[in-house]
């Protein structure tokens, strides 16, 4: 016998009984439906975060001031006033594998136009931030050189800001109240989207930080909150960090021995651990789905052993009319495999669909890839043969006086 | 000669003890010949035809099926002759259920190399049309009378156009009416050359074969 005729005839002995082959592939059904939705799933969460973080620029630097020390007391990171412009200028003029570099001075305030207002935050940088944050404006264009040496009143407005202060009307050209100071708008930010956090990245305003500094913050230091930069390539990151490490102490004149009084962090770490945490939830998940396999497997299993002493007539005949042992092996080993292979196919159904309404409302890119699709086939298929055998091994077995003589 | 028994026991192993189904049996049936084979209940009858259809093998003696001696061959190479050469009729007829007349008589042939469909297809329609069935091709078992269903068996055990046919007590079940038709079949078969061999404790089902053997504790008297 051919494998598509033993394939026929599989199918339409297990059709005599679609109710219980339905329900002893139900076990399947689940299995590789949760296969599937469950990678899905975790393959779409993980790349969505992958996606928030790159947003904020996966191959960043930023260096924060070091804690302040006064007599044994040590404040926070960021405490000290220690990075400087010239630290800034230092970096930037002696680092190699460096793309662009911005200071950032923090600030916050109630910005207003017209009827409208809007508490936010700001960051005072120079022309070169979007860049490091590889941001793109919307509309407008983004302020210069000349406008941080003179301190300029313009800003640039998060999408969130724009969309706060004057809903549908573009801002551009126009002047907002900060601080109750008239500020030009330049520009709009192009949307960002939250941080892996949750934060909103676009409710922000960009603007030089001599202006920040001097005009809002009424301060005359030009010291800096963190220093950003972006590299060429992730695969500089440790060189990189140990160059600017060097020099900073240099300058700041550290001896040999002592603790660094600044701190650069980068993106990496942050990505491996959610990387990691989104492996290990995948793992987990796996292995549930798995075992809901196996259990599907031993339904199969249960029901085959039912069907091969129900039929042992049958199989009697078979042998007395010339089939082989083999032939009733591979009659109940397909048998069994197509069982599990429908199942597997409905449960692909199943959990694609359950993916796809788990993504939609997570707003995650749905990720199912034919990767996964191929597993779960393989898998269920797999169990089939696995499973099936020992019914198909004690079909084959039989003898065929005794079981013609079977009541 | 198609069959040649030469000296052929059977034992059955019960525990330690041996119990004797046959004892030396001698039996010669040519070609052709329709052979009845009576018995009281446990003198080996069934024993003795389940050998001959090679669904058994002997503990002892030498068995010759058209010539070739087939009690040393492999459990596949005795599927391939029950195949080829005999055609089983049982007293509980045996069919599928829940499968169609035509199917059931198509069945020997899916073990048979090189038939496509179609050709199974023909056959079977050929031999159930001959055997009266014409319009219960897609009838299942549960569907049709004993006699019509043992009818349907004797299809299943032409269909591959063996020379002998087995048949155990093949009018057990049946009325006397149907009973007569089955043999009246017999007789028109073993007229076309077909040898049979069948079980019986029906004299008067006996009297259609050319001849009868008695048995009695596992020997032909
Ligand atoms: N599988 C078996 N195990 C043990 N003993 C068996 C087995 N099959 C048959 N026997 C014994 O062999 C003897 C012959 O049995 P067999 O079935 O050939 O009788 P029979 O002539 O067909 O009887 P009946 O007319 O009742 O069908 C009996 O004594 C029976 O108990
Ligand atoms: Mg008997």
């Amino acid at each position: 016998m051919n494998f598509w005729l033993i394939l026929r005839l599989a199918i339409r002995s297990l059709s005599r009984n679609p109710g219980r082959s339905l329900l002893t592939a139900l076990g399947i059904i689940i299995g590789i439906a949760a296969v599937i939705a469950v990678i899905a799933v975790g393959q779409g969460a993980s790349s969505a975060l992958r996606n928030q973080i790159s947003s904020m620029g996966s191959n960043l630097l930023v260096i924060f001031p070091g804690s302040s020390q006064a007599g044994g007391f040590r404040g926070g990171a960021g405490t000290q006033q220690n990075l400087t412009q010239e630290d800034s200028e230092a970096i930037q003029r002696e680092t190699h594998h460096l793309v662009a570099l911005s200071p950032v001075v923090r600030g916050g305030a109630q910005s207003i136009f017209r009827e409208n207002n809007w508490a936010t935050s700001l960051q005072g940088v120079n022309p070169d931030y979007l860049r490091v944050r590889n941001w793109d404006l919307q509309e407008g264009d983004n302020f210069t050189e000349a406008d941080i040496r003179s301190g300029t009143r313009v800003c640039l407005l998060g999408n969130t800001v724009a969309e706060q202060l004057s809903p549908g009307e573009s801002l551009v050209g126009k002047s907002i109240r900060i601080r109750n100071m008239p500020f030009w708008v330049l520009g709009v930010l192009a949307p960002k989207g939250s941080t892996a956090w949750g934060q909103d990245q676009d409710d922000v305003i960009v603007l030089p930080w001599t202006t920040l500094r001097r005009t809002l913050q009424n301060s005359r230091f030009n010291n800096f909150s963190q220093i950003i930069i972006s590299l060429d390539s992730l695969d500089n990151l440790d060189a990189v960090r140990a160059e600017i490490s060097a020099l900073l102490r240099q300058r700041h004149r550290i001896a040999t021995g002592a603790d660094d009084d600044f701190t650069i962090t980068d993106m990496t770490e942050i990505t491996q651990t959610i990387t990691q945490v989104s492996t290990l939830m995948t793992l987990l998940l796996t292995v549930i789905a798995s075992i809901s396999l196996v259990v599907g497997g031993i339904g199969i299993m249960n029901i085959m052993l039912v069907s091969v002493t129900e039929r042992t007539r049958e199989i009697g005949l078979r042998l007395a009319v010339g089939a082989r042992r083999r032939d009733l092996l591979l009659q109940f080993l397909v048998e069994s495999m197509v069982l599990s292979g429908i199942g597997g196919l409905i449960g692909m159904g199943v959990g694609v669909g359950a993916a796809l309404v788990v993504a939609r409302t997570n707003n995650w890119p749905v990720l199912i890839s034919t990767h996964s699709i191929l597993i779960a086939f393989i898998f269920s298929a797999g169990v089939g043969i696995f499973f099936g055998f020992y019914p198909a091994w004690r079909a084959a077995r039989l003898d065929p006086i005794e079981s013609l003589r079977r009541e | 000669m198609l069959i040649r028994l030469e000296n052929i026991s059977k034992y059955y192993l019960m525990g330690d003890q041996k119990i004797p189904a046959l004892n030396g049996i001698h039996l010669e049936i040519a070609q052709g010949d329709f052979v009845a084979i009576m018995g009281a209940s446990g003198s080996g009858k069934s024993t003795l035809l389940n050998l001959l259809g090679c669904l058994d093998r002997p503990s002892e003696g030498c068995y010759r099926l058209d010539e070739q001696e087939v009690s040393q061959l492999n459990a596949d190479a005795l599927a391939a002759l029950r195949n080829r050469k005999i055609g089983f009729v049982f007293q509980n007829f045996n069919l599928l259920a829940r499968t169609s007349a035509l199917e059931n008589v198509e069945l020997p042939l899916y073990y048979t190399p090189g038939f496509t469909a179609a050709e199974r297809r023909r056959r079977a329609i050929e031999l159930l049309t001959r055997l009266g069935l014409k319009d219960r091709f897609h009838h299942y078992p549960n569907q049709l009378s004993g006699g019509q269903q043992q009818r349907v068996a004797i299809a299943r055990a032409l269909v591959n156009r063996p020379p002998l046919i087995l048949a155990d007590e093949p009018t057990g079940n049946l009325d006397s009416r149907a009973g007569t038709e089955i043999m009246t079949l017999f007789r028109e078969l073993n007229a076309e050359g077909i040898t049979l061999v069948m079980v019986t404790h029906e004299p008067d089902i006996a009297a259609y074969a050319r001849r009868t053997i008695h048995m009695r504790d596992g020997v032909i008297q």
